[in-house]
């Protein structure tokens, strides 16, 4: 408890001996009311002046009026002990809804907590210890076991394995060695790293990621919204209905003092507090959970939007499979050697980037040879034509083929197929596959469990990518795309889809910026270290593991199902209480009471949400 | 500008009504209060942004004499 809360339980405290005293005090009249004052001055001074800062800045239908009027009100019917009661209940509500939000924000807090605290700085021969904000890119930082990495780097000595489960959720460590880079927020588990510095730390991966998680409470859901209009109209709405029945039923049945204090008890129940709380509390606690997981989502809008998903499109290469390509046959024309082929395709390809170019290069022996190789040209998606030692040779798809006019022998198997032809004539194919992630087939297993249509888009050729569908499980394959084909795609998959779901589109987060915003939730995989990727995505996921997908849909599902629990769960009992206290079958202990235990079941039930991305 | 504070808010109903108080204030292009974080972010032009801030900590004093916001 901070200050402020010991300070309201010691009034309690006081406040309620006087009043259990006063019970034996045979005081009368306007004694027995100065008596009676004091415990309520003392418990509700503050309310009191609240309610009156309100009135005179034109904010009449706060909670402090609300309780002010049915307090006063009590108070003038001569029922003193209830008047101080009803103070003492609210503000004891008060306090503890102030304690359970502190402590579900600092556990939340908590399970945030990857910032480092220190960096040991190489300085004129001797360590020093400094705050990660004063080291500079190109200073040598020392990482001792046990400690976290402050700053993102490069390891220039020292062989260690990183803990990364801060950041991924993921407990197998990683190893690193001279040259790699190290991602701050792991920590260092064995060996002794010395690191040079790459990035300042407001640029490093671990202030990003303090970044958007506390940022995300700032993008609000469509159901947080809905709950503060609704407590826009609900309160002033029950003080009319609490005027009315003050007013209207004594009008013709008489009973003046009995309809008041059914009225009042109506004020005390206008609070929305509980409600306006527990919806907020049920997401903050949702991002907190999955992004102890490996799961950064930028806002609670995208966790609803993610909870009516019915539709995901994933990008084959990097998310379905690993992104990491092998020649696995070559078929080479009649009269032509195998060594042949790999070396043409492997020389012209040689000055591309692309995975596929690599694995040519890898198969043929080639690192580098360029001056036997000249102008190149490369077109997206289809291949590259090039001189090899002064012959014209083209390395690429069937429609590359088609288009030069050469006769080539079409080549059918599971992954791409890259096509080899020198002086228009057939040298032969090669087919290069790319490998499934291990946990691929159960992460789209668990998506179509729940009710999703799971779509692939790729570059392969059709009955490729038929293939890899149907080992994977996946519902529909749009094959043969130029990376320009995946907007037009997810386009006419967003027209297609059930109203109120929504599409997410998963992808690595290397050049598919423009479909990741294109669709209702864009995810991206393997995002660590890759700022692009964080940048474009609404969710990121931090390590490129198929089955946090699943996880991060049944997180956001479990979310969505507690706020609607805890909305319908207050409206229920606050609705119940109102018709109960208009018939006067409960007085204002038994509403502050109804109020207080929603609220308290409703937080309770929002950190549930915690915990929904364990297992 | 963007500019993050942070406050210090007792109830969410409070920090509700602040935010759309703070919206309203002419001059401010968007601000976002979240209960949870218990920050305030205002966007706003640099020009007389102070000034404006001293707007906005008033705008909130009237809905809970008890906020505080650290500029």
């Amino acid at each position: 408890m901070n200050r402020k809360q010991k300070r309201m339980l010691a009034r309690i405290l006081v406040s309620a001996a006087l009043l259990a005293a006063l019970h034996f005090v045979p005081a009368e009249g306007p004694l027995r009311l100065a008596l009676y004052l004091v415990p309520y001055l003392i418990i509700g001074y503050d309310v009191l002046r609240r309610a009156v800062l309100g009135v005179v800045h034109g904010e009449v239908f706060d909670e402090n009026f609300l309780m002010a009027v049915a307090t006063v009100g009590a108070l003038a019917l001569g029922e003193y002990g209830e008047s101080v009661e009803v103070m003492v209940f609210y503000q004891l509500g008060e306090l503890f809804q102030s304690y359970a939000v502190g402590k579900s924000r600092r556990s939340i807090a908590a399970l945030m907590d990857i910032r480092p605290d220190s960096a040991n700085l190489e300085q004129d021969g001797a360590v020093v210890t400094v705050s990660p904000e004063e080291v500079e890119p190109g200073r040598i930082i020392v990482v001792r076991p046990g400690e976290k990495v402050p700053l993102d780097g490069r390891v220039v000595e020292g062989v260690s394995a990183l803990n990364t489960s801060a950041l991924t959720g993921e407990s197998l460590p990683r190893d690193v060695a001279v040259g790699d880079e190290v991602i701050s927020g792991c920590v260092n588990t064995t060996g002794l790293l010395r690191v040079e510095v790459t990035k300042p730390f407001g640029q490093s991966t671990v202030s990003r990621i303090l970044d958007l998680v506390e940022n995300s409470s700032m993008k609000k859901a469509k159901a947080e919204n809905f709950i503060t209009r609704f407590a826009r109209w609900y309160t002033p709405a029950v003080c009319i209905g609490a005027l009315a029945l003050a007013v209207l039923p004594p009008l013709v049945l008489g009973g003046w003092a009995e309809w008041l204090r059914r009225a009042l008890t109506f004020l005390v129940i206008s609070c929305p507090c509980a409600l306006v709380i527990s919806v907020p509390l049920a997401f903050f606690g949702g991002i907190g959970g999955a992004s102890r997981a490996g799961i950064l989502v930028k806002g609670g809008n995208y966790l609803e939007a993610l909870a009516s998903t019915r539709t995901v499109v994933f990008d084959k290469t990097g998310t379905l499979t690993q992104g990491v390509f092998e020649v696995s046959r070559v078929f080479p024309a009649p009269g032509v050697e195998e060594d042949r082929v790999l070396e043409a395709a492997a020389l012209a390809e040689q000055f591309s980037g692309h995975p596929i170019a690599l694995s040519l290069r890898q198969a043929a022996g080639i690192e580098s040879a360029p001056d036997r190789v000249k102008e190149v040209t490369e077109t997206a998606g289809h291949g590259v034509t090039a001189l090899v030692d002064g012959v014209p040779t083209a390395v690429g798809s069937a429609r590359l083929m088609e288009q030069l006019g050469v006769a080539f022998r079409p080549v059918e198997g599971a992954g791409s197929v890259v096509y080899v032809a020198q002086n228009g004539g057939f040298l032969g194919g090669v087919l290069i596959s790319d490998k499934e992630k291990p946990t691929a087939k159960a992460a789209i297993k668990a998506l179509r469990a729940g009710g999703v249509r799971t779509v692939m888009l790729t570059g392969d050729g059709e009955a490729a990518a038929r293939q890899t569908a149907a080992s994977l499980g996946i519902d529909e394959v749009r094959a043969q795309l130029l990376p320009g084909d995946k907007v037009a795609c997810v386009e006419e998959l967003l027209a297609q889809k059930p109203s109120r779901t929504t599409l997410a589109f998963v992808g690595d987060g290397i050049n598919d910026a423009p479909v990741l915003s294109r669709a209702d939730v864009g995810i991206a995989m393997g995002a660590m270290g890759s700022d692009a990727a964080i940048e474009a995505a609404d969710i990121v996921l931090m390590d490129d593991d198929p089955a946090k997908l699943s996880l991060a849909m049944k997180v956001a599902r479990r979310c969505l199902a507690v706020v609607r629990q805890n909305i319908v769960f207050a409206l229920a009992v606050k609705f119940g209480c109102l018709a109960l206290g208009a018939f006067g079958l409960v007085g204002m202990q038994a509403a502050i009471f109804a109020d207080v235990g929603v609220m308290v079941l409703a937080v309770l039930n929002s950190m549930r949400t915690l915990g929904a991305a364990k297992n | 500008m963007k500019k993050t504070f942070k406050i210090e808010v007792d109830c969410a109903n409070c920090a509700a009504k602040m935010e759309q108080a703070v919206q309203k204030l002419p001059g401010v292009e968007s601000a976002t209060v979240s209960f949870m974080t218990q920050k305030m972010v205002v966007e706003a032009p640099d020009e007389g942004f102070d000034a404006l801030m001293k707007q906005v900590v008033k705008a909130c004093r009237k809905i809970e004499p008890d906020c505080e916001i650290y500029l």
